[in-house]
């Protein structure tokens, strides 16, 4: 039983999993493939069940219902020392009283591997820190120690490695490196990467896959371009970058798309992309999708007519427009500015544009603002 | 010109304003040597005295001599009660280390019904009044028959002992992260692998601190041993008893020597610790 589960392989199925706490739910329902090899992310904010789904897969939470399988053997009990399976800590848990070369040689050594100086010597060139294998954890960096934690993890080449917001105590320049170092290392070694973070340009610079968590449950699963072009809910919409969500009604259809009715205005809305469940929809853009013309220019696609500029924010590379439209609402619009200067001014009276393709369309019963409130910034403690 | 006129508004400081500067600087490293100055009299005065050619009472200085030093065991019972005392300090400091530490872990790490209870009780032989304490233990020892002596004392040890022991230990393990645990198991360590290679070497030296206090609390102890030692003698109890005829001086040669011991343990141990950081 010992050998069967520490020798593991495949896929990583999580069935229907939930964890309790007395009355509250962190995890409710879960169920997940992760595939072997690839780059996983949970992506979410403070208290989403992210950390607490990543825990019971390494075993150090026993799940209250559901059950865990890698390959096709049950892992849901087994303990956290009979599976295949490694943890890079949030706050790196190196052993302080160990050198840097034994912290990494601590799990050969407990299955009483050969060639443990080969092995580590080998992960230290790998995160290029060979000089510093008789240090104590406390001499090391923070860039260095999570480096460290992760050469410990990767050394015993597990069949699934699980990152815990590795990358939160490390400042935003050292965070940006270890992002592509990370990615690197994992096409290197070829191992099942899943990393737990709230950081949504973190998931989305690093995973092949990332599920979007809220309240114990998975909003959205994809690759990061298909959540950010084609989100489905209001929540995904909001958290992964910033959307312009304005409510509509579908008023008919035209071959492949939707005709949405906006305060009035016609718009055309891919059926591929619509995700309302009656005629009630919002009708969602994001920010960078959109033109600004003047009344004068023609403009194709789709046209919302009656715009005023409220606001013009110059930020280099783009610019900020908040547009202000008959039925009240503001829009955000992004302009590259690829002609140098800001072309609008505020007070402009204008239309916004944009290529029908790009809309996606959400149900109209949601909460538009879902996801928007959230401080992804918070570090959490589930 | 610019040093002229430099020179013109300096202000010379007065005297008395440079005093009181001088104090508010020196005014820590004043303090302290009062401090340790009042802290070492005694053991300076105790070091001075091993070396009194005293004959009968050390109370008056009469002159070097090294025959103290040469002969610590001269003065009739004095090496037998230090013997006494040795041993019951290292029976009280292993077993109450022993039982302390199991306490500690029992209470620091596991969640059980009567912890808080246990936690309360543990603290009672700290707070009572040792010759309470070691009334009681005699009238007990009386009760089931058990005449004073060297292992009735070494119980009456442990038992003050292991509240000691426990709050060290304790608070060692309240400092240690537990993901430092987790971090273990999920390297492939089982319970006792983990126990073993990252608890017990994480705690250790809270375990070492709690067996020195332990030792040290035992080796000192007068009130509770007088209870329950009987006819036995121990080293506190020798230095008292001498007290009222004059304290022979390889009493003060046998202190010098506990306390350059215990001056060198530290000193080792720092030195120690200093080099493993490096």
């Amino acid at each position: 039983m010992v050998k069967a589960s520490i020798e593991a392989r495949g896929d990583l199925r999580l069935t229907r999993l939930t964890k309790t706490y007395g009355d509250f739910t962190a995890v409710d329902d879960l169920s997940l493939t992760i595939p072997k090899g690839s780059f996983f992310a949970l992506l979410g904010p403070s208290g989403c069940g992210k950390t607490t789904t990543l825990r019971m897969i390494a075993g150090l939470e026993e799940p209250t219902a559901g059950s865990i399988h890698l390959g096709e053997t049950d892992i849901t009990t087994t303990k956290p020392y009979q599976r295949p399976i490694n943890t890079v800590f949030q706050n790196y848990a190196l052993f302080p009283h160990l050198t840097i070369f034994e912290n990494i040689a601590f799990g050969l050594r407990r299955r009483g591997k050969s060639d443990v100086k080969e092995a580590v010597e080998k992960v230290l060139n790998l995160v290029e820190l060979p000089h510093l294998a008789q240090r104590k954890p406390t001499q090391l960096s923070g860039g260095q120690q999570q480096r460290i934690a992760l050469a410990r993890a990767i050394v015993n080449r597990p069949a699934l490695l699980l990152l815990d917001e590795p990358l939160g105590a490390l400042d935003l320049k050292l965070r940006r490196q270890m992002q592509i170092e990370l990615k690197w290392i994992q096409k290197e070694v070829g191992l099942t990467f899943v990393h737990v973070t709230h950081d949504q340009e973190e998931a989305m610079t690093m995973a092949d896959t990332i599920a979007v968590m809220n309240e114990g449950q998975i909003e959205q699963m994809g690759s990061p371009a298909d959540l950010y072009d084609n989100p489905e809910t209001a929540y995904v919409a909001n958290f992964l970058g910033q959307s312009n969500l304005i409510k509509g009604t579908i008023s008919g259809n035209d071959g492949d798309s939707q005709i949405v009715d906006l305060y009035g205005q016609k718009i055309s809305l891919p059926k591929s992309r619509s995700h309302a469940v009656d005629n009630s929809t919002y009708a969602g853009i994001r920010p960078e999708k959109f033109r600004i013309s003047l009344l004068e220019t023609p403009v194709k696609g789709n046209v919302l007519s009656g715009g005023k500029i409220e606001d013009v924010s110059y930020i280099g590379v783009s610019t900020q427009y908040q547009v202000e439209m008959p039925w009240g609402q503001e829009l955000m619009v992004f302009e590259q500015n690829d002609d140098g200067v800001a072309p609008f001014k505020k007070g402009d009276a204008v239309n916004i544009s944009w290529e029908p393709t790009f809309t996606f369309g959400l149900r109209g019963d949601e909460d538009a603002t879902a996801g928007s409130e959230v401080a992804p910034e918070v570090l959490d403690e589930e | 010109m610019s040093q002229k006129i430099k020179d013109a508004t300096i202000p010379t400081i007065p005297l008395g304003a440079r005093i009181q500067r001088w104090v508010g600087r020196n005014l820590i490293k004043i303090y302290a040597f009062i401090a340790f100055t009042y802290l070492f009299i005694p053991v300076a005065y105790t070091f001075a005295f091993s070396f009194n050619d005293s004959g009968k009472s050390n109370l008056i200085w009469k002159g070097f001599t090294l025959d103290n030093w040469k002969n610590p065991c001269g003065a009739p019972e004095v090496c037998n009660a230090l013997g006494n005392s040795i041993k019951i300090g290292l029976l009280a400091t292993i077993f109450s280390t022993i039982l302390g530490t199991m306490i500690a872990f029992a209470i620091g790490r596991h969640k059980f019904k009567g912890r808080s209870t246990s936690n309360l009780l543990i603290f009672l032989p700290m707070a009572t009044p040792e010759i309470v304490l070691g009334a009681s233990l005699l009238s007990l020892f009386l009760v089931f028959k058990i005449n004073p002596g060297f292992w009735p004392t070494v119980i009456a040890h442990i038992v003050f002992c292991i509240s000691f022991v426990v709050v060290t230990v304790k608070a060692r393990i309240a400092s240690l992260d537990p993901r430092l645990e987790q971090a273990a198991m999920d390297l492939y360590a089982n319970e006792f692998q983990t126990f073993r290679r990252v608890t017990l070497p994480l705690v250790a030296p809270g375990i070492a601190g709690a067996a020195l206090l332990a030792f040290s609390l035992s080796f000192d102890d007068f009130i509770i041993t007088n209870f329950n030692s009987g006819t036995l003698t121990t080293f506190p109890k020798f230095i008292y008893v001498s007290a009222a005829r004059g304290i022979p001086a390889q009493a003060n040669v046998i202190g010098s020597a506990m306390f350059f011991l215990a001056l060198a343990i530290v000193i080792v141990g720092q030195l120690v610790n200093r080099r493993r950081v490096r």
